[in-house]
């Protein structure tokens, strides 16, 4: 389930209903920029940063809209950065996205 | 490589923890008490080691086990665990548990120990310890080289694989061949279970964690010595990249040292 | 009481039972084979653990799990295969983990491998060096207390002589239960607890971020331990005939035997001949020597290897008179630590050759 691309004005009208099953907490500050959570993400929503960098210089991991809360990251993750949760009941994107 | 490189794609926050949700994982299992740890960006040992630990607590064997570390990489962890330790020298660790053992026969000792460790240093340890049929369970983070000291040959190091002291790759001529530990111990009478898992990937580290548990169980049964060998990545001994090693490993590191249950004397479930 | 007319190897093997030893591994090599093979028998009476190890190396390792376990524990080899076993010894040492290392020895040119160590690093091992069966009883008591107390492998010498001279030996009494496991060791109920036990050579301090070990405050811990263990242990030594020798003799173990005949003979022939017998190889009596030489006017080591322990009694003098030294036997064809020249005639000609140089 990989939400399609979405176009300069906003998300794609089919990206809207992207459903959000869960997300996770990062502790950024332990990630030693690895990537092995990108690789193994089943839903591909995790992308590793280019410029934000940790205070120990380590690029990090993001989360994008799509999580299903499957802990694939954390049981992969060498240095346990991941925290998983699972939604009680599933979100819409924007309710996932409007979680700043 | 990663299809998620569109910028407009919102980045969710992840700094707190949603309250309409419940918990799948936490960061540090609960038998590890300090997730820190000084390994190297990409190491497969704290992986497999979280896996054995989730398996202990998942057996609730937390107050019922004592570990016994070797001495390598993983030795970062035997400060920093919740369950009794005791650390051994490099190469004793299944003579050592076998002392333990034999004190407190209920109780579910497990060694924890490297490639080098166990299959260069103290091979003879844990031939005769399965030999024996001790009531412990060996388990082997094999790397295929020596991690602590930047990644040298050891006997599971496969042929053609870059080390610090083969950098040209291991050639048989050169470097001899390399042993398969698993199942070299498979074929000794006094063993319960025999399997060798990976953790570069989701699926391999769920598989690995359900072979311990059934490594523990054929002990806690009494079934005789039980080994898990456990593929790690080690990207600093390997020259490969962080991102590249999981990867490397199922093509260098298991064409060797395949992956699977070797034996069990547990019925089938 | 019922006594019955064992061999020196099983006094010890009763020995270590009684002291509430209930696990034993080790690896047949003679003179030791003999000990192992009474603890097979002995320790299973007991529900005790005897383990024929595959290799020395092994026997120690399995010893130093049984301790951490809480068990009084012993190995024992001859003097090449503690060689094998020194490294664990060492680390036993910093592990802060107690046990016996019995060493049934050919000869005594293992003097330095036990007093000195011949492991790696900063650490002692206390020896005790029994002369007789019922001194061996008393040492190897004495042995897993010292283990015990200062969690620190202890060393007790025998030899070939000891374990193949017969004696009576008392068999009826009860065997004791052993003590109860201190509280450092490991039997697993402290996990799961937030402050789970851990037994380490590397030290129980984690570094500044609450990682690993920091080996530098573990070295300072056992700095201090051992110098309290070497302040804490009294040197033990019998002196016989001593306070009016003029030729004293140094001996411990078997060749201290012969030196007592001797002594008593040369004192019935009006030779003022004393012995002074180390009880404690380490740490060593200097201070009883030092004094029971105060008016000698020479000193002759009595050992039965190249001249070993002379180092130390000339460190206790240090020149306060002369130390000649009687030693350098050869040894019988085997090599199992028999010397045919050591008898009480050849040495009453070597103390009388003293007594017309110095006399």
């Amino acid at each position: 389930m990989t939400p399609p691309e979405s176009s300069p004005d906003g998300p794609a009208p089919e990206v809207a209903e992207t459903v959000v099953r869960g997300t996770v907490v990062i502790d950024i500050e332990a990630c030693k920029g690895c990537d092995l959570c990108i690789e193994a993400c089943k839903p591909d929503v995790l992308r590793m940063t280019t410029d934000e960098r940790n205070t120990r210089g380590y690029r990090y991991p993001q989360l994008l809209p799509g999580c299903t809360g499957c802990r694939a990251c954390a049981d992969v993750c060498p240095d346990f950065c991941f925290q998983v949760w699972r939604y009680d009941t599933p979100k819409t994107w924007t309710e996932a996205g409007g979680l700043a | 490589m990663n299809r998620r490189n569109n910028d407009e794609l919102r980045v969710i926050a992840t700094e707190h923890a949603p309250d309409d949700a419940n918990q799948v994982a936490d960061f540090t299992p609960g038998l590890i008490d300090v997730g820190e740890h000084h390994l190297c960006p990409g190491c497969g040992e704290p992986i497999a080691i979280r896996a054995v630990m989730d398996a202990i607590a998942l057996l609730g064997l937390a107050d019922t086990c004592i570990a016994v570390f070797g001495i390598g990489c993983s030795t970062a962890f035997s400060n920093n665990l919740d369950v009794e330790v005791l650390q051994a020298l490099h190469g004793r660790a299944p003579s050592v548990a076998t002392g333990v053992a034999r004190v407190h026969p209920g109780l579910a000792v497990f060694t924890i120990q490297g490639d080098g460790d166990m299959a260069n240093e103290g091979l003879q340890e844990v031939l005769h310890a399965a030999a024996r049929g001790e009531n412990i369970v060996c388990i082997m983070l094999n790397n295929g080289v020596f991690g602590e000291t930047g990644g040298h040959l050891t006997v599971t190091t496969t042929i053609g694989q870059r080390t610090k002291n083969t950098l040209d790759g291991r050639t048989a001529a050169e470097h001899g061949h390399p042993m398969r530990i698993a199942e070299l111990l498979a074929q000794i009478d006094g063993v319960g279970y025999v399997a060798r898992g990976a953790v570069n990937d989701a699926g391999n580290v769920a598989r690995t964690k359900r072979m311990v548990v059934e490594a523990f169980t054929a002990q806690q049964a009494g079934l005789g010595l039980s080994f898990v060998e456990i593929l790690t990545m080690c990207p600093t001994g390997w020259f490969v990249p962080t991102d590249e090693a999981p990867d490397y490993l199922a093509s260098t590191l298991a064409g060797t040292h395949g992956v699977g249950v070797l034996r069990s004397a547990l019925e089938p479930a | 009481m019922t006594t019955r007319l064992v061999e020196g190897s099983a006094v010890v093997a009763e020995a270590m039972v009684r002291a509430g030893c209930r696990f034993f591994a080790g690896y047949p090599m003679t003179p030791f084979t003999e000990v192992l093979e009474h603890m097979a028998e002995s320790l299973p009476r007991v529900d005790g653990v005897c383990i024929n190890a595959e290799s020395e190396l092994e026997a120690v390792g399995m010893v130093w799990g049984a301790a951490a376990a809480g068990a009084r524990a012993a190995t024992g080899s001859t003097g090449q295969g503690l060689s094998l076993m020194q490294e664990s010894i060492a680390e036993a040492a910093m592990a802060g983990i107690g046990f016996v290392v019995l060493n049934m020895a050919r000869g005594q040119g293992d003097y330095f491998q036990a007093t000195r160590g011949g492991g790696h690093g900063d650490y002692r091992t206390p020896v005790l060096a029994p002369s007789g069966p019922a001194e061996v009883t008393e040492l190897v008591a004495d042995a897993f207390e010292l283990a015990e107390r200062w969690r620190n492998p202890v060393v007790v010498v025998g030899d070939y002589y000891m374990a193949h001279t017969w004696v009576d030996l008392d068999v009826a009494a009860a065997v004791p239960d052993p003590p109860p496991a201190p509280d450092w060791a490991l039997d697993g109920s402290s996990g799961g607890t937030g402050s789970a036990k851990l037994v380490s050579p590397l030290g129980t301090t984690k570094q500044r971020d609450g990682v690993g070990y920091d080996l530098a405050a573990h070295y300072d811990h056992c700095a201090q331990r051992r110098q309290a263990m070497t302040e804490g242990i009294a040197p033990r030594a019998e002196c016989l005939h001593t306070d009016d020798a003029d030729v004293v003799l140094v001996a411990y173990g078997t060749m201290a035997r012969y030196a007592e005949a001797v002594v008593t003979a040369c004192r019935t022939e009006g030779l003022r001949l004393g012995l002074v017998r180390p009880i404690t190889l380490w740490p060593y009596p200097s201070e009883i020597v030092a004094e029971a030489c105060a008016e000698t006017k020479v000193v002759a080591v009595y050992e039965n290897n190249a001249g070993q322990m002379i180092d130390d009694v000339n460190l206790a003098l240090l020149g306060a008179a002369p130390v000649v030294g009687i030693n350098g036997f050869r040894t019988d064809s085997s090599a199992f630590g028999i010397a045919p020249d050591v008898t009480v005639e050849n040495l009453t000609a070597s103390v009388q050759a003293l007594f017309e140089q110095y006399g």
